[in-house]
């Protein structure tokens, strides 16, 4: 009697721990491959950042110790890395969050050829910066580029895009505008459609004009939207490489003027086999957007307090 | 304001939602526009409103003709039925909104919204946002922003759909108050009878975006122009007793209960009709005309509800509860000339 009361209840235990295991080991194959090619990486490159004279070859390094950080916050490169890239910032993130500002609402709008607009905008985002990058190569190019050939017909002189120290940052920041934009404007479209039409009918009634209700009802109600585009545009600013590599032949800026923080690890590493220096500017790197990070999720819970 | 409505229609791609509509609306009044879901209620408001344009027919106010005139000019002022508050905006900023925009200063703004919102007790309210506000509040900021341009003529879409019962009831007392405090004419869109002959001047009951009847609520109860419109009003629904008249007599529809009415002197033999009378116009007379069996009893205080049946027709009846009904009593009935019609079955058309 007590044997074939026990039975079950022991079977009813294992089943529980089956099934309790049971969903990790559905969970395990993605996390191997979280653990090899990202948690595995990122607590090496911390490491690495404390290894001095840190040699990739042989994993040998002289001592633990902060002279990687010491090096890249005196090196005068990296300083000129962090300073483009806060300009790169400061230009995309205003410029790419007030034209798709403007687009979302745009496309918002009941208009003819809609999908076709829709398409055009994002078509930006299928596409492989890289290849796409050689391709805005081509029509900046001072001679036979397109973007001269039409400025012509305004007779405006041909401009050296890519060749000229000065005009390098303006052509980056359109590529990367341009880049930007359609993950922008999807955002946007879809704050935009979380918007109540009764609020626009509201204050038509009310006698409002198209600007008066896009101010006073439209970007109040849209201004959470617009804050994170801000913000998650900062984050992927600040790792711009990818616009940049294909512009100039691979290298930062026609006279090596457009260092970025990311082609600063990338020469660090490629170039000068400074392993544990490129770590450290990582690292720093890390800093920075964790910060902005921070201070999104900061006014994030702000403003839905305040909303509340 | 009169408002003059002359065969309106609107038209959707395959639909006709409201179909030659002519109403007039006298100055100050409240006017109900009720009807069932569907009916084409909220899409008149939304013509009047201007926020639609009419498919034909023409909308006057006065003796303006508004039938083209966007919203913003017609100089009204629309409650939504779920408010539609501005959430960014304080009660103040939201009631001030209509103002700004007609460019009226800042201090007589605030004034003006501080004067609305006495009106509309939401005055302690004005620094709260719409979300800390309930239904009610939230109801009262509404009509306040309606109300502080001094439209022509105020619009309320179902105001009174998104509130729990107690407070339906209160508001709707509170939007009569308002109302007769402003003197605005004001158009009501419901599909509560209850609410519309509480607080109405004037009834417009529509189905499916026809006019049945214009009327005022007393007479739309007791005239009914129609089958429709017995049928809609009331609670309890009116009793149809389906037969045909015969020498002056009603015969039910089993062709063998029948009753002698003087209302039915003049209807020609063999028309197919509704006797359709209202529960409480039934009343126990040893000589009446009508002969029932009762099926059910229930107790309702004063009066009691009885179930009872005419020729395999089952009715109800409110009756007098110390006559003591049971259930397979066997009881005659006379009418009383209140709450008692005779409607054409095919047409629903009323018989006089």
């Amino acid at each position: 009697m007590k044997k074939n009361k026990q039975k079950p209840d022991r079977e009813l235990v294992d089943r529980s721990f089956l099934a309790r295991i049971e969903p990790y080991l559905y969970l395990l194959p993605f996390f191997l491959g979280i653990a090899v090619f990202t948690l595995y990486p990122v607590v090496n490159v911390v490491l690495m950042s404390f290894k001095e004279d840190y040699s990739y070859l042989t994993r040998e390094f002289s001592q633990w110790g902060l002279a990687n950080y010491d090096k890249v916050l005196s090196d005068p490169k990296f300083a000129q890395a962090v300073g483009n890239t806060l300009k790169y910032v400061l230009l995309v993130v205003p410029i790419s969050t007030l034209i798709s500002v403007i687009v979302a609402n745009l496309l918002n709008q009941k208009l003819r050829f809609s999908a076709l607009f829709q398409t055009a905008y994002f078509l930006p985002m299928v596409t492989s910066v890289t290849a796409v990058g050689l391709a805005w190569k081509l029509m900046y190019n001072k001679n036979f580029g397109i973007i001269n050939y039409i400025l012509s017909f305004f007779g405006i002189d041909k401009i050296p895009w890519l060749e000229n120290a000065a005009w390098s940052i303006p052509s980056l920041v359109i590529f990367g505008v341009w880049n930007i934009l359609p993950f922008t404007i999807i955002l946007l479209l879809s704050g935009l459609q979380n918007i109540d039409p009764q609020y626009y009918t509201a204050a038509r009634v009310d006698g409002s004009g198209s600007l008066r209700i896009f101010l006073r009802i439209t970007v109040p109600l849209l201004a959470p939207t617009i804050f994170l585009v801000c913000i998650v545009n900062t984050i992927s600013c600040f790792k711009v490489f990818s616009e940049l590599y294909p512009l100039f032949n691979g290298k930062p800026g026609p006279f090596y003027n457009l260092y970025t923080v990311v082609y600063y690890i990338r020469f660090a590493m490629m170039e000068n086999r400074k392993y544990g220096v490129a770590a450290a500017a990582a690292i720093v790197l890390f800093g920075f957007i964790f910060v902005f990070t921070m201070i999104q999720r900061v006014v994030q819970s702000w403003m839905s307090a305040r909303k509340r | 304001m009169r408002v003059v409505l002359d065969h309106v229609t609107k038209r959707f791609a395959d639909v006709t939602a409201v179909s030659e509509f002519s109403a007039t609306l006298e100055d100050g009044e409240l006017v109900s526009l009720l009807g069932p879901s569907g009916c084409g209620k909220s899409t008149l408001l939304n013509m009047l409103s201007g926020i639609l344009p009419v498919s034909g027919g023409r909308i006057y106010f006065d003796d303006q003709d508004v039938t083209g005139m966007p919203p913003e000019k017609r100089g009204i002022g629309l409650v939504f039925q779920n408010y539609a508050l501005y959430p960014h905006m304080t009660v103040m900023g939201n009631i001030c909104f209509p103002l700004e925009t007609q460019r009226v200063p800042k201090a007589e703004r605030i004034e003006r919204a501080n004067e609305i919102a006495r009106l509309v007790h939401v005055d302690m309210l004005m620094n709260r946002k719409p979300s800390e506000l309930s239904g009610g509040q939230q109801q009262r900021v509404a009509i306040a922003r309606a109300l502080v341009k001094n439209p022509r003529l105020l619009l309320l879409d179902e105001p009174l759909s998104n509130l729990d019962a107690r407070l339906r009831l209160e508001m709707r007392e509170e939007i009569r108050r308002i109302q007769q405090r402003t003197g605005v004419t004001t158009i009501f869109v419901t599909h509560d009878q209850e609410e519309a002959l509480s607080i109405s001047d004037r009834i417009v009951l529509m189905k499916a975006g026809v006019l049945q009847q214009n009327d005022l609520p007393q007479s739309l109860y007791n005239e009914p122009a129609n089958q429709f419109v017995a049928d809609f009003l009331g609670n309890p629904p009116i009793n149809n007793l389906p037969g045909t008249v015969e020498d002056g007599a009603f015969v039910a529809a089993d062709g063998k209960a029948r009753c002698a009415l003087p209302m039915l002197a003049g209807v020609e033999n063999g028309r197919n009709v509704n006797l359709s009378v209202r529960s409480e116009s039934f009343v126990l007379d040893e000589n009446g005309p009508m002969a029932c069996e009762v099926t059910r009893v229930y107790q309702m205080g004063k009066e009691e509800m009885a179930y009872l049946t005419f020729g395999g027709t089952d009715f109800r009846a409110y009756i007098d509860s110390e006559e003591g009904l049971r259930k397979g009593d066997a009881v005659r009935l006379s009418l009383k000339r209140r709450g008692v019609f005779l409607f054409d079955r095919e047409t629903g058309e009323r018989i006089r």
